[in-house]
């Protein structure tokens, strides 16, 4: 491997990518638009709220009223009351309720007097949406009980038994999406690459050259991750100043791009050396990157998945990638970090490997 | 003495059940133009790859520079350049970005100015490729094959698909490579080609050689000679035929005499005199490469 072959053949890559519209486009206009796009449905609107039903036994004082409309501001609920005199896990039966909150009837005296209080949670854990509602009730629990005392709890939520902390749609987003362009721009162009280069004998062309295919995958490599960071930073800066997402800046997304990177470009380079034709390696490019592209976490959490989708979205590699850039962003997970990364250098080595095995400038 | 550049014994190359090249040897000094000539699917590009070290022969012995073209690829390619038929490279890169880049692979001082001068290309220096004409694409498949200053040019077909005057340019380029003293093997279909700018031709067909040598010795062993053409009937050549015992054929209102000697002519024009047959064609022809090439292979370009 020859450094100067390499950057040579970068300096082409990157002449060519800069010269093409499409290329431009889909790698860094098209994800800012999605962003916008689902940025301003999920994140101001009221489309994404979801359904939250409050028994409130306390009557109307200052002290429910406040925290009632709370839970509407968050976005994330929309509050339907249930009557003060059903039983609530009856009436949670019959209307087939996902989440219901009550409001116990020592609510306001022990907000006053500052004394704890319990407030009981009912869910369907086998329904996403109650997690959204878990979400809007912890996000107003904290806010009155830092209000209130700032050392200790006075409301608590009893039930709760979700660990999910207050995040909002647009910080699952940028991960998401920084995963949607690692997975679609080197997918893509290098399945197209490699089946256009086969088809019009570019590839022969090179071999006739001292220029050797592992170089030629180190530059795809190296090109492909240094468009994954560009997009990554575009990504962050657009969740940051349009939608003001929460996203923590660390180093450590820096491994998860650069193995999502080299996962991908093998995966187009199997696709587009397998496929006959340009046309079947797009249709070999697309039934691998399209169910990956919605089920992995890029446009709504997994976790927001009925459970079947949830085990099909475990089989698919982008899922590794953004389950980590989450841990590493949001979370600050450390230990789930360490499984995707494992779980993501094993499958990229082993696509490398397959590329190649089955990637061949050669005819025969 | 001569050196061998290019030397190749009874290559053998099949496809599935169809023998692309079938025993076919070839021998090309250095500083030599050699042009293999044949139909479409004669086996030209399946040969030519074979020497160039994309493909491996079924049998026979290949030497390219005495080196063996497969097992020493790396270290031939920076003494052999290769334009290959139907040139193709990346879409938006320039001509002189495309040789700068090969300058580097091959890590030789970038003289990408002196090739695009070399083959009249300095005003498309910077148009991407998808914008060059055919003629242009192969003038930068021509560079590309230069880049490394090759002791041995590969021509694929340089001028298929070329207009005319594009094709004429192409041969004033070859020419030029002709005399700085290059070996140089091309392959074409067309014979006006071969015969212009080839010291040696070799003439296959399905694979395997029927004839070579210079377009002179291949006449001359191949051809038929002198002949006289006049114009007459059938039923005047079936007279002289029978008058003069010379060989004799009759196609449109004109016939053709094989003519051995300067009295056969005298022979055949009394018996004219004698039936009175009015003269409007009197021509002593002698069979060029195209006549010994339709004879040996039976059809032209475009007759698939």
């Amino acid at each position: 491997m020859k450094p100067s072959h390499i950057l040579s053949d970068l300096v082409i890559y990157f002449k060519n990518f800069a010269r093409s519209r499409e290329g431009v486009f889909f790698t860094f206009i098209f994800p800012v638009i999605l962003i916008a796009v689902f940025g301003s449905i999920f994140s101001h609107g009221t489309g994404g709220s979801v359904p939250l039903y409050v028994q409130n036994l306390n009557g109307t004082t200052g002290v429910t009223q406040e925290f009632l409309a709370g839970l509407n501001q968050t976005h994330l609920v929309k509050v339907h009351m249930i009557p003060a005199d059903v039983n609530v896990q009856n009436y949670i039966t019959r209307n087939s309720v996902t989440a219901a909150l009550v409001i116990p009837s020592t609510f306001t005296d022990a907000v006053r007097a500052n004394t704890t209080t319990t407030l009981p949670f009912y869910y369907n854990p086998t329904q996403s949406s109650s997690q959204f509602a878990a979400q809007a009730i912890n996000l107003v629990v904290e806010h009155f009980n830092a209000q209130l005392s700032g050392t200790h709890s006075i409301i608590s939520v009893s039930q709760n038994t979700n660990s999910v902390v207050a995040t909002s749609y647009i910080d699952y987003l940028v991960p998401g999406l920084i995963g949607f362009t690692i997975l679609t721009s080197p997918m893509f162009s290098t399945t197209y690459i490699v089946s256009s280069y086969k088809k019009e004998k570019i590839f022969r062309q090179f071999s006739l050259t001292p220029l050797t295919k592992s170089e030629w995958l180190f530059s795809r490599f190296t090109g492909s991750f240094i468009i994954a960071l560009l997009s990554a930073g575009e990504m962050i800066a657009t969740g940051v100043i349009l939608f003001d997402a929460r996203v923590i800046l660390t180093p450590l997304v820096l491994p998860f791009i650069l193995l999502g990177v080299v996962l991908f470009v093998s995966l187009g380079t199997i696709a587009g050396a397998l496929a006959k034709t340009e046309e079947g390696a797009s249709v070999i490019g697309n039934i691998i990157t399209f169910p990956m592209m919605f089920l992995s976490g890029t446009f709504f959490p997994v976790s927001a998945m009925p459970s079947w989708l949830q085990g099909i979205a475990h089989l698919l590699p982008l899922y590794y990638i953004i389950d980590g850039l989450n841990s590493v962003m949001i979370y600050t997970n450390g230990a789930e970090a360490v499984l995707d990364i494992a779980v993501s250098a094993t499958l990229a080595l082993l696509f490398f490997v397959i590329a190649l095995a089955v990637f061949s400038w050669k005819e025969e | 003495m001569t050196q061998t550049a290019i030397a190749a014994e009874h290559l053998v190359k099949s496809y599935g059940s169809i023998k692309a090249v079938d025993g076919l040897s070839l021998n090309i000094r250095k500083g030599e133009v050699y042009s293999l000539l044949g139909p479409n699917g004669a086996g030209k590009t399946t040969t030519i790859e074979i020497l160039e070290g994309l493909r491996r022969p079924d049998e026979g012995n290949v030497s390219i520079l005495s080196m063996d073209p497969w097992k020493n690829a790396v270290e031939l390619r920076r003494k052999v350049g290769v334009m290959p038929q139907g040139f193709n490279f990346i879409a938006k890169i320039t001509p002189k970005e495309a040789i700068r880049h090969y300058c580097t692979l091959f890590g030789v001082p970038d003289n990408s100015k002196e090739l695009l001068e070399l083959v009249d290309l300095t005003d498309m220096a910077r148009v991407s490729f998808e914008h060059l004409s055919g003629g242009q694409k192969q003038k930068l498949g021509l560079c590309l094959a230069m880049a490394n200053s090759p002791e041995i040019i590969f021509l694929d077909e340089p001028t298929t698909g070329l207009d005319p005057q594009a094709r004429r340019n192409m041969w004033d380029v070859i020419k030029r490579l002709k005399s700085e003293g290059k070996t140089l093997l091309l392959t074409t279909h067309y014979l006006e080609e071969a015969e212009r700018l080839a010291d040696r031709v070799g003439i296959v067909d399905h694979g395997r050689m029927l004839a070579e040598g210079t377009p002179d010795d291949i006449i001359g062993e191949h051809g038929n000679g002198l002949y006289l053409r006049i114009s007459g009937t059938a039923e005047l050549a079936s007279r002289i035929r029978s008058a003069t015992g010379l060989e004799c054929s009759s196609k449109d209102g004109l016939v053709d005499i094989k003519i051995d000697a300067n009295e056969n002519i005298v022979n055949v024009l009394r018996v004219v005199e004698s039936v009175h047959s009015k003269l409007s064609v009197l021509e002593l022809k002698r069979e060029g490469l195209e006549d010994v090439f339709v004879k040996m292979v039976g059809r032209m370009e475009g007759n698939e």
